[in-house]
């Protein structure tokens, strides 16, 4: 029994769950600016792994200290389990697609393709076959005698994106790649990276500030501001689950309602009306809390258990949805409604109605601070 | 276009006509005299060679001075960049002629090197520095030194560290990504400073006659003392056409050498 159990935890080690890279306590200061502060974290292999968060909160020092261009002030940094803290970058298993591409300009396609293979003693028919399948794994085949600056934006950043995975590292790392691309292009480059990632099933790890971004094209997201890790999970639990008043309005629009904890899982609103919300959510927290619950999450026709009483403040006609402002006692609450049924008819402004939504889909924050 | 016209197609022509004149001071007349040509090369054959060679040693020393210093000063420099850079150019604020005298000074017979190399025995009890070749180059060397580190400045400076980090990203430890990325960028540089040296090195009289003795005069010697103490305008006129054409080829395979497609592909 033991032994086969023994067996089969080894082979599920070695298939799912293989760590690729490990924070521990990573810590970055520049003079007095504290960039990265104790980020501890871990990254399985294969996985499409997102760095998310605003402008400043570094995301670019954690990837360039992982990518060995920046020398982190304390903390450590392994790579599939060996402490490559103190390694130059062309020492480690690891490539990067810079935000400006960084493309060589001097050098041809082919050429810029062939950089870190020609480096690796890779010559001859393998080079031509490796470089040439990467090209045509970004869709760039038959272009390897240009010159980077005949190429369009969009393309070079696929060619920075061939350079880097031709030498198929263990991790790709991947600062808001595609930031200078119009939105169309974006929205193409976001499905293409994610089947690009599912082909070659290394590691990735993807900076950006967009939300959106992350959420279409990461397995796991991490949350940070200020240098630190707000919350890591998946894009559902993070969107369905905030556990901070951050990630909440970060992820998406959020209505946040202060009150007050009055049972196991009871919190009562400023008004008076008591609602009920997952146990798990509240934490053990005591006192003043907030309750959050998505726009979508409302119903407008008081089919759910927990309810709050409103009018109608403003209502604007989206096409798949309705969104409405609806003043309660409580504070102002944003919901949508899908259009789903023929002549779809709005709710004129002024009407009063009863807003209800499900406990389960009821998160729980801390309370604002005092400001 | 009228600048042009003025400033350089006017004195070419004027110039080349003269070489082509017969007579003497001051009664010169037009007659197609190649012969002209074929004289002064012959008679001033050994201070042509020399031309070429000082000028070409001086070039590659500042070279092999400046690209360091001037990669020094592009990626190390920091904010004191400008400081350094205006260093280099101080010397520049002396009149040319002021400078070279001083290198007199510096390198005469009873000057503080001379003494210091004798007292270490690199120098003979009567070893000179001055008159000698040596001397010569190494004063075309400083006195065009500047000329060389600006334009290695500027395209050192226009490499985007960006790159660098790529290289490294991708393999290259810091001398294969130097000779791959860094060195080929900055060859736009090297080309402009190698001109920029080079011609007016050629063409030099100055450190020959305060530095060095007859026997290191060079081509500008020549020219100069035909054009103002002999007077011979067509002999002078025609060793500068022979000069400004060996130039102009050494330029052309020097510039093949380098690839004309780097030169105006890397910068862009
Ligand atoms: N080289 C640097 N010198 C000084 N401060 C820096 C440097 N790089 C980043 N910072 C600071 O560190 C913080 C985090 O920056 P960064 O990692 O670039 O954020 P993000 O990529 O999330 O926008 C910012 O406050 C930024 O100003
Ligand atoms: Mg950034």
């Amino acid at each position: 029994m033991t032994a086969v159990g023994q067996v089969s935890d080894a082979v599920a080690r070695d298939e799912v769950g293989d760590i690729d890279i490990q924070l521990i306590e990573l810590s970055k200061r520049f003079d007095d600016v504290v960039a990265v502060d104790a980020l501890s974290l871990e990254i399985e292999r294969g996985s499409f792994f997102a760095l998310l968060g605003p402008s400043g909160c570094g995301k670019t020092t954690t990837l360039r200290m992982i990518g060995g261009f920046e020398e982190p002030t304390s903390g450590r940094i392994e790579l599939a389990g060996t402490d490559v803290s103190g390694l130059p970058p062309y020492k480690r298993d690891v490539n990067t697609v810079f935000q400006s591409y960084a493309l060589f300009p001097h050098l041809t396609i082919f050429e810029n393709v062939a950089f870190g293979l020609r480096r690796r003693k890779v010559r001859g028919d393998e080079l031509r076959r490796r470089v040439v399948e990467s090209l045509e794994l970004v869709g760039l085949g038959g272009l390897e005698r240009r010159k980077p600056r005949q190429l369009s934006g969009g393309q070079q950043q696929r060619i920075a994106l061939a350079r880097a995975l031709v030498n198929r590292p263990r991790v790709l790392l991947l600062d808001e790649p595609l930031g200078a691309l119009d939105l169309k292009l974006r929205k193409e480059m976001q499905l293409e990276l994610k089947r690009i990632q599912h082909e070659v099933g290394i590691t990735f790890v993807h900076v950006t500030h967009d939300q959106e971004e992350a959420m279409t094209m990461a397995d796991r997201i991490v949350i940070m501001n200020h240098g630190q890790i707000e919350q890591l999970g998946t894009p559902s639990l993070l969107y369905e689950q905030p556990r901070t008043a951050f990630v909440a309005s970060f992820l998406g629009v959020s209505n946040l309602l202060a009150g007050t904890v009055t049972g196991a899982d009871r919190v009562r609103l400023a008004d008076g009306t008591e609602v009920r919300v997952q146990r798990d959510a509240l934490g053990g927290r005591t006192g003043s809390v907030q309750i959050g619950v998505r726009p979508e999450k409302l119903r407008l026709d008081g089919s759910e258990s927990n309810t709050l009483e409103g009018t109608v403040a403003e209502s604007a006609y989206i096409g798949v949805s309705t969104q409405y402002i609806v003043n309660t006692a409580a504070g102002a609450v944003t919901a949508y409604v899908q259009n789903d049924r023929p002549g779809a008819q709005a709710i004129p402004d002024g009407s009063r109605l009863t807003l209800s939504w499900n406990p389960d889909c009821t998160f729980v924050v801390d309370a604002q601070e005092a400001s | 276009m009228a600048w042009l016209l003025l400033f350089f197609v006017v004195p070419m022509v004027y110039l080349a006509k003269m070489s082509l004149e017969q007579g003497f001071f001051p009664l010169f007349t037009f007659s197609w005299a190649w012969s002209n040509f074929s004289d002064a090369v012959s008679a001033y054959r050994p201070q042509f060679v020399r031309s070429i060679e000082y000028a070409g040693i001086a070039t590659a020393v500042a070279l092999a001075i400046s690209y360091p210093l001037a990669y020094w000063i592009a990626f190390r420099g920091g904010r004191w960049k400008n400081l350094f850079l205006l260093l280099v150019i101080a010397p520049f604020f002396v009149t040319y002629l002021i400078r070279t005298l001083a290198w007199e000074t510096i390198l005469s017979d009873n000057g503080v090197v001379v003494g210091l190399l004798r007292d270490v025995h690199i120098l003979g009890a009567d070893g000179r520095l001055l008159a000698t070749s040596a001397a010569v180059i190494a004063g075309i060397t400083y006195n065009f030194l500047p000329f060389m580190v600006l334009p290695l400045y500027v395209s050192l400076e226009q490499v985007d560290p960006r790159l660098i980090e790529a290289a490294s990203d991708l393999y290259a430890n810091r001398v294969v990504s130097f000779a791959r990325v860094t060195l080929p960028l900055s060859l736009p540089g090297v080309f402009a400073g190698v001109l920029l040296t080079f011609i007016p090195a050629a063409g030099d009289f100055i450190n020959a006659q305060l530095l060095g003795t007859p026997r290191q005069y060079m081509i500008g010697n020549v020219i100069q003392s035909q054009f103002l103490s002999l007077r011979n305008y067509p002999t002078a006129a025609a060793l500068s056409f022979v000069l400004m054409g060996s130039i102009l080829v050494l330029v052309m395979i020097f510039a093949r050498s380098l690839g004309t497609d780097r030169l105006t592909g890397a910068g862009a």
